[in-house]
């Protein structure tokens, strides 16, 4: 589904964040990109954001190069995948429900359809009785959760996190990430950036361990027995 | 076609809701609005009475005849009825030496004075009508005539203020279309400042809207929408202001337009023009609204 092919980014400033990555994710894998801060996970996301382009290299997504995707074009891929940020990037004038409705407003869908799928992510999460509080009202992982539900209302295919736990307790991490396990389980390809490992081994899936803008382990397709613990094998 | 109506619906209706959560800018910023388009409307309305007063007098072309001084009034009577007969000419009236210095000597601020002559100053004055059909090529003849004749010492046309009169306004006729220019454009620059602030405000709402796949469409469209009202609400509060002026003014005018004699029906704010503040507000509004939009927009962009 997304391969990177001898990606490199080189930041302004001559910073180089990726040398030369290589890396498949096939349908449905559930990633974690793991690694000291500055390794370049981040970077693998924001260039699946489409928020950086790669300066060297090709990024396929869905067989196209989206390294090259014209401006205009952005939006409607934007529009394919949810997003899950660490500080959750809720808008606070507005309701958790409003909230998770933005990614269907700007699709265009009807108030009907709309109120319904609102309802159904925020079941997900698990929070229906929360739907009129205003985000700052809400806990730091209702927050989170509020977030993966705004990520999942518009049913992506692909879902990638900047450390999703970076701001909870071990407890409430956990719980994030077994929610992400239930939308991997219904075959949502997940790509998880996080330098919790121990959290990330708790959870399973392939684990990617970027070094100094490298792939260092677990670049490979997945061929490996692990890959059994998420499901997809 | 029908989705695309409802969600412009919808984005105008927001728009205007958020406008009415943040009572006290939105008034001011509608105010300056409103004032900026009222001013020239309102210049225009004066210009608009002042023709009417020039208009209502134009038909008027009476020819005030001095004669000589010392002309004996037997002379004058007979230059008078002689002068009533002439093709180009409807009527004459003779104001007396005597009867006018009596008149003078009626106004207290004159009567002093006059006391302190020794004779009358004042000569024989004809009033002539001219016929209301004469061209003015005739009336340009006519006033040759008369100034050529012996007895005759000066003719003026009562007019030719009046003429003055429709130059100046014509002069300001024009400097009203320069004002609204710069005060449309003032309007322009006000709504562009005001929703660049509200872009500001609304950077992260921008930012997050661009990383869940909004266009920039989508984006611009509530700023839009913003500046429509702000045009709309300003012209409105502009047609309001120009209804109050005209209310406060049209006691006084009427008077003096009746004193003149001079038709005051119609007069006010017409229709057009009615439509032309609006119309200005809305575009302005628009226009400046487009012109944040397109400045600073673009220049959000998501980080993550």
């Amino acid at each position: 589904m997304i391969r990177l092919d001898k990606v490199t980014k080189l930041y302004r400033g001559g910073r180089e964040a990726l040398r030369e990555v290589s890396l498949d994710i096939g349908p449905g894998e559930m990633i974690f990109l793991t690694g000291h801060s500055g390794a370049g996970k981040s970077t693998i996301l924001k260039l699946l954001a489409l928020v950086e382009r790669p300066t060297h290299g090709q990024l396929l997504v869905d067989g196209r190069n989206i390294g090259r995707l014209p401006a205009r074009e952005i939006p409607a891929y934007r529009r394919q995948i949810g997003m899950v940020f660490q500080d959750h990037k809720l808008l606070d004038g507005r309701s958790a429900f409003d909230n998770v409705a933005l990614p269907l407003v700007i699709a265009g869908l009807t108030r009907r359809e709309i109120e319904k799928r609102v309802r159904a992510a925020l079941d997900q999460v698990g929070l229906l009785d929360k739907e009129r509080q205003a985000p700052r009202t809400l806990s730091a992982g209702e927050q989170q959760r509020v977030g993966i539900a705004r990520a999942v209302v518009a049913r992506p295919r692909l879902l990638i996190a900047d450390e999703p736990t970076g701001n909870l307790d071990a407890e409430l991490s956990l719980e994030i990430m077994q929610l992400f396990r239930r939308f991997n389980d219904v075959g949502v390809t997940m790509v998880i950036a996080t330098h919790d490992l121990v959290l990330a081994g708790r959870v399973g899936g392939r684990h990617v361990l970027l070094n100094h803008g490298q792939v260092q382990d677990g670049g490979a397709a997945p061929a490996t027995p692990a890959q059994c613990s998420t499901g997809q094998a | 076609m029908g989705t695309f109506l409802t969600r412009h619906l919808q984005n105008a209706l927001a728009a205007l809701g958020q406008l009415s959560r943040q009572p006290v800018a939105t008034l001011l910023t509608v105010g300056v609005i409103g004032i900026a388009l009222a001013l020239p409307a309102s210049l225009q309305l004066l210009v608009q009475g002042g023709q009417r007063f020039a208009g209502g007098w134009s038909g008027i072309r009476d020819f005030s005849v001095y004669l000589k001084p010392g002309t004996d009034l037997a002379v004058a009577r007979n230059l008078a009825r002689a002068l009533a007969s002439h093709p180009n000419v409807q009527d004459t009236r003779l104001i007396e030496a005597d009867a006018a210095l009596a008149e003078f000597g009626r106004d207290p601020a004159f009567g002093e004075a006059l006391k302190a002559l020794k004779s009358n100053p004042l000569p024989h004055t004809l009033v002539v009508r001219p016929d209301a059909e004469a061209a003015p090529a005739d009336l340009d003849a006519l006033k040759a005539e008369l100034a050529a004749k012996p007895e005759v010492d000066l003719v003026q046309l009562d007019t030719q203020w009046l003429l003055r009169l429709a130059a100046i306004l014509d002069l300001v006729r024009r400097g009203i279309w320069i004002a609204a220019v710069v005060l449309v454009a003032a309007v322009i620059f006000i709504v562009g400042n005001t929703i660049r602030l509200d872009i500001q405000n609304r950077r992260q709402e921008i930012e997050v809207s661009k990383l869940l796949g909004a266009t920039d469409a989508f984006v611009r469209r509530p700023f839009l929408y913003i500046g429509f009202w702000y045009g709309m609400l300003g012209g409105a509060v502009a047609l309001l202001l120009l209804a109050s002026v005209l209310l406060l003014l049209r006691g006084p005018l009427e008077r003096l337009l009746q004193l003149y004699s001079v038709d005051f029906t119609g007069f006010g704010l017409s229709p057009g023009t009615a439509l032309l503040v609006l119309g200005a507000g809305l575009v302005s509004g628009w226009a400046g609204a487009w012109l944040a939009v397109g400045r600073h927009l673009s220049a959000i962009e998501p980080q993550v």
